[in-house]
């Protein structure tokens, strides 16, 4: 459906009934991946979610007290202990990541094959980091002597609930990297200019398949933030 | 050239908000760490954490996710099952309290 034919329809809350009418699009105006990415998202929030639900029930129902996150995630600065710093650092990275890729998906549109390749790459290379910096802190806790069954600073399922959940978010950062250094490639390729067929796919493709990736990595910065507040600021 | 420049527009938007969405995502990410290096606690610090997380959620959802610009049918068909999943979080939150109050009641006072 083009832009033309679209801002003839109905606006606001009357376009939900004239929307979903019979025998039409209901997602109108989306492309047929954006709106599959869409799904599984929400599908993914699902997943996601049982994890933060099974988390704050373990959390909020153990008699034992709970670790303090501000210390146990602290590191030390020159020789002062700084809490959640290394968190902190973590969730601007994402945050600039998530960014680069909003900028990536604009020029991605405007067909500027440079900057968007350019902006695909500094995002691959944030999530590099971040990805990074997640093992750090994990080979750190697990030095420590945090394990799923226990730990030293309190409630034993802390270290179940840590690693399920920062797990799970870390995998997503590291499958996003993958794609965000493939379609990379892609980009500087020209493949969405030139209509090259996908490897895995057979199918041509153009430049809204940037923002599909974007709406998956803007997904995983989304989680963070969930984490982030919910995990460690608790 | 008018005709065009208006397509493109329809379809890409101004570098400025997804600067100012940037900005502001930093602040409000230095504020909830904030919440945490002035040691804010109780009622306080929950009220603020949640403050800061879903206007940081919405910000993105809004503006990076382009959900914004999106017609109503797909915007709704992704939020209300979210809203019921928030509601089911809140409701077993109040469950664990209930938990926790019986293993209190029976294992910790009643041993």
């Amino acid at each position: 459906m083009d832009q033309a034919a679209l801002k003839k329809l109905p606006r606001g809350w009357k376009s939900i009934p004239s929307d979903l009418g019979s025998d039409q699009t209901a997602f109108k105006g989306v492309n047929w991946g954006k709106g599959m990415m869409w799904i599984f998202l929400l599908s993914d929030t699902f997943i996601f979610s049982c994890f933060l639900l099974s988390y704050m029930t373990g959390r909020g129902s153990t008699v034992q007290p709970w670790p303090n996150p501000s210390e146990v995630f602290a590191l030390d600065a020159f020789g002062v202990p700084v809490p959640l710093l290394l968190i902190a650092i973590m969730t601007f990275v994402l945050i600039t990541s998530s960014g680069t890729m909003a900028m990536a998906v604009k020029y991605g549109y405007e067909k500027n094959k440079k900057l968007c390749g350019i902006f695909l790459l500094l995002t691959a290379l944030g999530g590099l980091t971040f990805v990074g910096m997640q093992a750090f802190e994990w080979s750190k806790l697990i030095h420590e002597g945090v394990r799923p069954w226990e730990n030293p600073f309190g409630a034993p399922q802390f270290g179940s609930f840590f690693f399920m959940i920062t797990g799970f978010h870390g995998t997503h950062v590291s499958i996003g990297v993958i794609f965000l250094f493939i379609f990379t490639r892609k980009v500087f390729r020209g493949d969405f200019d030139s209509g090259r067929k996908g490897y895995f796919t057979s199918m041509k493709s153009n430049y809204v398949a940037i923002e599909i990736l974007g709406l998956y990595w803007h997904f995983v910065d989304l989680v963070w933030v969930f984490i982030f507040a919910f995990f460690y600021l608790w | 050239m008018a005709e065009n420049i208006k397509k493109e527009q329809a379809t890409t938007h101004k570098l400025g908000i997804y600067l100012w969405i940037w900005g502001l995502l930093f602040v409000l990410s230095f504020f909830s760490y904030m919440v945490d290096w002035l040691q804010f606690q109780g009622l306080l610090r929950w009220t603020l954490i949640l403050i800061f997380m879903f206007l940081k959620a919405g910000l993105i959802m809004a503006f990076f996710m382009h959900l914004f610009w999106e017609r109503y049918t797909l915007v709704n068909v992704l939020l209300w099952p979210m809203t019921a999943i928030a509601t089911f979080v809140g409701l077993m939150v109040a469950e664990s309290k209930y938990t926790v109050f019986t293993r209190f009641f029976y294992f910790v006072l009643g041993s």
